[in-house]
């Protein structure tokens, strides 16, 4: 399909993020990143709980199936049994995060939200990462501020970072960041040139597009009301 | 009976320079402003704030109260950046103990059980660790030696949490669908103050809400205030949400001492 949005394929490659997790939480912090775990519940995961962002897990027609107070989602994710999609200020090559601050923690030119659940999340279970704007000032040599740890750092599983521009894993010897997808549209040499440290490239293919059905899904059942291209 | 009843200054009234004060909710939920307004009104200071931080704390880091903030993030959800805390960490105003939420939760939980800390895996290696050389780690006297981070008991002397109804002896009841850490702050505090929507009768919080709601009891709290609207303008549901065209104009004055002097005139007043 030639109409296919950019932030429909990101909206898919998030929804990819989750294959093969089964009957965990899946969290998502973004408009994107929560279509893409709505998306794989109602097509080919549809084991994964899934919040309505407050305190309810919510099947795919709306129904209440659980509470899941911020207490529970604690207990949940040092647990394990969850992997989350969080926002990423900047990223390093090993997947360290940061959402705390830009400079110096002391004093910082800016601060952010805080470290917020990153540190707990990395080192207990699986995360992902959504990153609207991919550049060198977000894909860095190194972060200003670790919150969330990376595959260098002991964490559990850093699994993909999905970009405005592709997606990324950590399948390298030393878990390092390879591109492993582009979107289309988008060249191999633009994403290099995006990314502020040494990137495995290797055989990248294209995104692969949102099936008839998973689009149908998207933009008929998920989100009819188009927040994914206003976000 | 003890009828627990104060008014909002009763509650500032007991509060003293140089205290640890945690304040409940979470982000723009269900914050305790009108125990926070007495706060601005009041000549307290160099305070210790202990949030899942939102306007409560951009508000008394503002006004030059606030002289730590013990935190995990400060957010106004819909607002994401809070941006008076943002101004008071970027010019050194503040001194900022930055935690994962969760060793936050367990600080809580530690004082509330007596305990000198409690352990967990959240924080290893990250930069938590480096900022925060109080932390320190333990090793599992078991035969796994796991090192684990041992969080240390975050003891307050003063809690102030919203919650939808209380009766007069400080049996309270949450309403909407999280509790937050409500009850955890009441428990790691030596002092622990309620405000309310409405005071009402213990017959009548059946008629509410199940008996899952009546979470904070008489026994973890010393006073209740009766404040209508008094966590707006955060959200109380299901009371009332949040009003974002009051959040908005209160983010739209930082930086603006004048717009905020205006803005806080108003918000104290109402």
């Amino acid at each position: 399909m030639s109409d296919v949005t950019r932030n429909e394929i990101c909206v898919t490659a998030c929804a990819d993020a989750f294959r093969g997790d089964g009957e965990i939480m899946a969290s998502a912090m973004g408009v994107v990143p929560m279509l893409g775990a709505r998306l794989a519940r109602a097509t080919f995961a549809p084991d994964l709980l899934v919040s309505d962002g407050e305190a309810t897990f919510v099947d795919g027609d709306g129904t209440a199936e659980g509470w899941i107070p911020f207490r529970s989602v604690f207990d949940t994710l040092w647990s394990g049994r969850r992997h989350v999609i969080m926002g990423a200020t900047q990223v390093d090559r090993f997947g360290n995060q940061n959402i705390a601050c830009i400079g110096d923690w002391a004093r910082p030119k800016a601060q952010l939200l805080g470290v917020r659940g990153a540190p707990g999340n990395t080192i207990n279970h699986t995360t992902s990462y959504w990153v609207p704007n991919h550049g060198t000032r977000v894909f860095v040599p190194a972060v200003d501020f670790v919150s969330g740890i990376g595959w260098d750092r002991g964490a559990v599983e850093i699994r993909v970072v999905v970009s405005n521009l592709g997606v990324f894993d950590f399948d390298t010897p030393d878990h390092s960041m390879r591109l492993r997808s582009h979107h289309p549209g988008v060249s191999v040499a633009e994403i290099v040139d995006a990314t502020g440290f040494e990137l495995a490239v290797g055989d990248a293919v294209e995104t692969r597009a949102p099936t008839d059905e998973e689009l149908r899904l998207i933009r008929d059942v998920l989100d009819p009301t188009g927040t994914r291209d206003a976000a | 009976m003890t009828d627990k009843r104060l008014t909002a200054d009763d509650v500032v009234a007991e509060l003293a320079d140089g205290m640890t004060i945690g304040i409940g909710g979470w982000a723009s939920r269900r914050k305790p402003m009108a125990l926070v307004k007495a706060i601005l009104r009041s000549n307290l200071k160099d305070l210790t704030i202990v949030s899942y931080g939102g306007p409560d704390v951009g508000m008394l880091c503002a006004s030059g109260q606030a002289k730590k903030v013990v935190y995990g993030f400060v957010s106004m959800d819909t607002v994401p950046l809070e941006p008076h805390f943002r101004i008071a960490r970027q010019t050194g105003a503040i001194e900022a103990v930055e935690l994962d939420e969760g060793i936050l939760q367990w600080g809580l939980y530690a004082a509330a059980l007596r305990l000198p800390f409690l352990p967990t895996r959240a924080g290893l290696h990250s930069d938590v660790m480096r900022i925060n050389p109080q932390l320190r780690t333990v090793v599992s006297p078991y035969d796994d030696a796991e090192e684990l981070v041992a969080v240390p008991a975050i003891h307050l002397d003063a809690a102030l949490v919203h919650l939808n109804r209380a009766d007069e002896r400080g049996n309270t009841q949450f309403l909407g669908p999280d509790l937050y850490f409500d009850d955890l702050f009441c428990m790691a505090a030596a002092r622990r103050f309620v405000s309310c929507e409405r005071v009402v009768a213990a017959r009548d919080f059946a008629s509410e809400g199940s008996i899952h709601t009546l979470r904070v009891h008489r026994g973890m709290v010393d006073g209740v205030v009766e404040a209508p609207g008094g966590a707006r303008f955060t959200s109380c549901v299901p009371d009332y949400d949040r009003d974002e065209v009051v959040q908005s104009a209160y983010a739209a004055t930082a930086g603006d001492p004048d717009a905020y002097g205006q803005f806080m005139e108003r918000y104290l007043g109402e």
